[in-house]
C-alpha cells in the first residue's frame, strides 16, 4: 500500500503509467460519447412535458457532475500536497484547473440554453445558479493565483488553501434545489434511491456521464505529463526523453 | 427512432436551435479540451530541446 502511494507520488511512475492508460481512455470516451450522443439525439423517447428541449440533459448534466467532481479532486489533491509535499499532487491541481472551468461553464451555459424554452427565463439569480456561477469563478480564482505566482511551490500551496476552501461551495450546490425555492428541478439521479426517469432516458444519460469521466481521464493525463515535463526539465530522465522527441527510449 | 424525418430531427419540434447550440458548444468545449495539451506538449518539447543544445554547445 505504503510503496503504492510512494510511487504514485512520483513523477516519472505516472508520467509513464498515465501513458499506457491514456489511449484507452480515449477509445472509451470516444466510444461512449457519440454513442450517448447518437441513442439521446435519435432514440430517447421525447419527454411528455418538455418536449425534445429536454435533450439538452445529455450534455448538461454529465458537464454539471464534472464541473463538481473536478474541484473536488483539486481538493483532495491540494490537502495531499499540503500534508505529504507531493509534487505531482501540486502538478496534477494546476493542470486540471483550466478543465474544471471549462465544463462548468458548459454547464451554465447549457442550463441558459435549456431554461429559455422551459422556464421562459436565460438566467436567474437563485441558489443552483448562483452557487454554480461561484463555482467557475472558483476555478478562475485558482487559475490566476497560480499564473500571479512565480514560485511553483508557493503557487502550489495558495491554490491547495484555495482549493480546500472552495469546497464548501460543493454541498451548497448539491442541495441548494432542496434548501431554496428554486426554478431547477431536483436533481434527476440520486445514488441512494431509484431513479425517477424512464430506463429509455437514464441509459444515455449513464453512457454520456461514463463519456464524459473518460474524456476527463484521458485529458487529464495529457495535461499532467506536460506539467510533469515541465517541471521535471532539469532530471535526468526528462532529458533523454526530450532528446528522443517525446517517446521513450 | 423517435424522428419521422430529418427535417423533423433538426427542428425537434421547434426546439431545435436550443438543442443544437449546446450541442455545438460541447463539441467546440471537447475539441478545446483535446487539441490545447497536443499543442502544448510539442510547443514544451521544442523548447526543452532548444535549451538542451544551447547547454551541450555552450
Amino acid at each position: 500500500m505504503w510503496s503504492f502511494f510512494h510511487k504514485l507520488g512520483s513523477p516519472r511512475w505516472f508520467y509513464d503509467i498515465g501513458g499506457k492508460w491514456l489511449p484507452w481512455f480515449a477509445l472509451a470516451a470516444g466510444i461512449l460519447l457519440v454513442t450517448g450522443a447518437v441513442w439521446g439525439l435519435l432514440y430517447a423517447p421525447a419527454d411528455y412535458l418538455q418536449g425534445n428541449s429536454y435533450r439538452i440533459i445529455f450534455v448538461h448534466v454529465p458537464a454539471a457532475f464534472l464541473a463538481q467532481s473536478i474541484f473536488m479532486m483539486m481538493a483532495v489533491s491540494g490537502a495531499v500536497g499540503l500534508i505529504w509535499k507531493m509534487k505531482l499532487a501540486d502538478m496534477f491541481l494546476k493542470a486540471v484547473a483550466p478543465v474544471g472551468a471549462s465544463f462548468t461553464f458548459l454547464a451554465l451555459f447549457t442550463g441558459a440554453v435549456w431554461g429559455k424554452p422551459t422556464w421562459g427565463t436565460w438566467w436567474v439569480w437563485d441558489a443552483r445558479l448562483t452557487s454554480m456561477l461561484i463555482l467557475l469563478f472558483l476555478y478562475f480564482g485558482v487559475m490566476a493565483l497560480q499564473a500571479a505566482i512565480e514560485d511553483a511551490n508557493v503557487a502550489a500551496k495558495a491554490c491547495a488553501v484555495l482549493a480546500l476552501v472552495g469546497l464548501v461551495n460543493i454541498p451548497i450546490i448539491k442541495y441548494s434545489v432542496d434548501w431554496w425555492n428554486t426554478l431547477h428541478q431536483p436533481a434527476s439521479l440520486k445514488l441512494t434511491e431509484k431513479p425517477t426517469m424512464h430506463p429509455d432516458m437514464l441509459i444515455p444519460l449513464l453512457i454520456m456521464i461514463v463519456g464524459f469521466y473518460c474524456f476527463f481521464a484521458a485529458i487529464s493525463i495529457m495535461r499532467t505529463r506536460n506539467e510533469i515535463l515541465e517541471r521535471e526539465k532539469r532530471t535526468a530522465w526528462v532529458k533523454a526523453l526530450v532528446q528522443t522527441g517525446g517517446r521513450n527510449a | 427512432m423517435s424522428f419521422e424525418s430529418l427535417q423533423d430531427f433538426i427542428a425537434m419540434g421547434g426546439h431545435g436551435p436550443f438543442v443544437w447550440t449546446c450541442y455545438g458548444v460541447t463539441i467546440l468545449i471537447i475539441f478545446y479540451n483535446i487539441v490545447q495539451p497536443i499543442i502544448r506538449r510539442k510547443d514544451v518539447l521544442k523548447r526543452l530541446n532548444r535549451n538542451l543544445k544551447r547547454e551541450s554547445n555552450s
